[in-house]
């Protein structure tokens, strides 16, 4: 009889299953990557090489103003978001305000809120409040669900700081305002830069709430893919997210260089 | 140079008194501890004389300069912490020279301090390492040489070696008073580790409960104790109680019941005025005590006790024998020393002889009742009122 070795039974599943995942992930996103160098107007096989849809999205002015508008809004609502983060993840940590566990559950209801919900409750706000739906409301909207998480990241970042950092730099001569911008600050920046990070991303990505929100006229990248591909041609928008993807990557290698410079300037 | 002095300082924490009317003068260059159990506020004390307590009562002056209501970051006085709180996202070199920085230092004369400094602690080649990169003994260090880099008056330090392991712990207990020798300004030291204390320090403080139970020179703490918390506190100890039967111009008499139904003399030299007839407390060092198969040869000046060997704990550098006298126990401490006992070794139940000079018999004044509470008798094993606790305690 032959004996099942335990342990590599767990080493050859652990292995299918991570490969699995990484093949689900990815895959799609390498096909895509391809065919936006595919010579055809629809998905049906290799045709040969082409960068001619990367040359038509430049010259769309449509594409050129949702990533205009991607970029505005998603600059805007990480600035925001992250500035509230801060005061409010700084103020969560006095262990005498009152409200300390209504707040916290508050900021942490809108995580598990459905988008469309959050989406159509924030359009009917707008509507009963007779403001127009454009610019201004998506960015309400953006930084409305990019607290939550900021906060949340801001705080975990917070929860572990060791407050005996505080008085060392007390007894070595440093008052209040010199030790949040020498010690505290620093100290929280890879929490901030996680949270700018993520709200940004988030920003860029979202559809559902944009949806809802934005009204004729103004669109973001998700709004303006979507109604394309309604139309169906999708030739020009596999061009536009490898350029997306490429994007973000940039972004996340960016950022753990820009903490680094950051913390050694503090 | 000036002299720190606590005046009546107590501080209160929602309703618990941690430190209770403490006044105390504290020499300047002098190597001072605070020693004491966990909670007799210690720490608190030498919290607010950093400044990051502020007492609910009292002075604290240095010299003639009152700073009770001076914030931290304006006291001439620096402390080591306990966990070191170096500051993580900052170099060797950058914490050391954090205090300089805020002071707005020029960078020549900064770097030069720095490297003086890094030097002394004997970190200077490693300045550019990140906290985290280097062992608890370098933390420390360089906790030593961001403290001092500022030339404070005070040097505080909380419970600065009970992170470290215990052969680390003795060579830094070195290397601080070769600091101290070097710098030459007061430090102030807070542990519960007796040995630590009684080797560093000029004079130490027993505290309990909030109050200094006694201040001292280590010796004077050791070999006269004021109270049973001391005595008990400090090393160890056999407490016997009796009752005071004779008083003579040169010696007290005690006779202390066995716990059996008859009872037992003792001797001891006087030092105070006791009153015949009273019950008072005897302090006797386990190591003071000889002990023997034969009897020793008859002597004014020495007590002698006959007893049966109920236990013996071998312990490298000497031997504890527990010895039965009637119901009480008293624990023995015999160094290996052949050339003063040719006997074969003593053995489990056998009797034997202690013996002990009358000088070594310490006796205790009564102390205040809440000095030392019941529970921590008992917990320490006086004789007289938990013996079975002792017994668990030592076996």
């Amino acid at each position: 009889m032959k004996r099942i070795n335990i342990s590599q039974f767990y080493k050859g599943f652990n292995l299918t299953a991570f490969s699995l995942v990484m093949v689900f992930l990815y895959i799609p996103i390498l096909i895509l990557i391809i065919f936006s160098f595919n010579d055809a107007k629809i998905i049906t096989g290799w045709r040969g090489f082409t960068t001619k849809y990367y040359l038509q999205l430049v010259e769309n002015d449509a594409i050129k103003e949702a990533f205009r508008n991607t970029m505005l809004i998603a600059g805007l609502s990480t600035l925001i978001s992250t500035i509230f983060g801060i005061l409010t993840a700084l103020g969560m940590e006095n262990k005498r305000f009152s409200g300390r566990r209504i707040v916290s559950a508050l900021i942490y209801i809108p995580l598990v809120i459905p988008d469309i919900l959050m989406g159509v409750s924030l359009a009917l706000l707008f509507n009963f409040t007779r403001v127009n739906t454009g610019m201004l409301t998506v960015l309400i909207a953006h930084i409305t669900f990019c607290i939550s998480y900021t906060v949340i990241v801001i705080q975990s970042r917070l929860e572990g700081f060791d407050y005996s950092l505080v008085e060392a730099a007390m007894d070595l001569g440093a008052k209040p305002a010199t030790i949040f911008w020498k010690i505290k600050f620093p100290l929280m920046l890879p929490g901030i830069i996680a949270a700018a990070l993520l709200a940004f991303t988030l920003s860029i990505d979202d559809f559902i709430i944009t949806f809802f929100t934005s009204g004729r006229g103004f669109d973001t990248l998700p709004i303006y893919v979507e109604g394309t591909i309604r139309r169906g041609t999708i030739t020009t928008i596999n061009s536009l997210s490898t350029l997306m993807i490429g994007f973000t990557l940039f972004l996340v290698v960016i950022t753990k260089r820009v903490r680094k410079v950051l913390i050694s300037s503090l | 140079m000036e002299e720190i002095k606590l005046q009546n300082l107590s501080k209160q924490f929602d309703g618990f008194t941690a430190v209770d009317d403490v006044s105390l003068n504290i020499k300047s260059g002098e190597l001072f501890s605070f020693l004491g159990p966990s909670g007799c506020g210690k720490t608190t004390l030498l919290r607010m004389i950093a400044g990051f307590e502020i007492p609910n009562n009292g002075r604290i002056l240095i010299g003639n300069t009152d700073i009770t209501d001076i914030p931290p970051y304006k006291r001439q006085v620096n402390t080591i912490f306990q966990n070191y709180s170096l500051f993580p996202h900052m170099t060797l070199f950058e914490n050391v020279a954090f205090g300089l920085k805020i002071r707005k230092t020029p960078k020549p004369e900064m770097n030069d301090r720095v490297k003086d400094m890094l030097k002394l602690v004997k970190m200077d080649d490693q300045a550019n390492k990140y906290p985290d990169q280097i062992s608890g003994g370098q933390k420390q260090r360089i906790a030593i040489a961001r403290a001092l880099i500022n030339n404070p008056k005070v040097l505080l330090l909380d419970e600065p070696l009970a992170a470290l392991d215990l052969k680390l712990r003795q060579h830094m207990l070195i290397e601080l008073m070769n600091i101290h020798d070097a710098v030459g300004i007061t430090f102030i030291y807070v542990t519960h580790d007796q040995s630590e204390a009684m080797s560093i320090s000029d004079r130490v403080a027993v505290m309990n409960h909030g109050r200094i139970i006694q201040a001292g020179p280590p010796d004077d703490i050791y070999e006269r104790p004021n109270s049973i918390f001391s005595a008990y506190f400090i090393g160890e100890t056999n407490l016997i109680t009796g009752e005071v039967c004779d008083i003579e111009s040169e010696y007290v008499q005690l006779r202390c019941p066995d716990g059996q139904g008859s009872s037992f003399e003792i001797d001891s030299t006087f030092h105070f005025n006791p009153t015949l007839g009273k019950e008072i407390t005897v302090s006797l060092r386990p190591e003071k005590i000889a002990i023997s198969r034969s009897k020793p040869r008859y002597q004014d000046d020495i007590n002698m006790l006959r007893g049966v060997i109920e236990d013996i704990l071998y312990l490298g550098s000497h031997t504890q024998y527990i010895v039965r006298v009637g119901a009480l126990k008293f624990r023995v401490f015999s160094q290996h020393k052949r050339v003063y006992f040719d006997d074969k070794a003593l053995d489990w139940e056998e009797p034997v002889w202690l013996f002990w000079h009358d000088t070594d018999t310490w006796l205790i004044d009564q102390i205040p009742e809440e000095v030392l509470s019941a529970k921590e008798i008992s917990e320490g094993g006086v004789n007289h009122l938990s013996r079975s606790a002792k017994r668990q305690s030592i076996t």
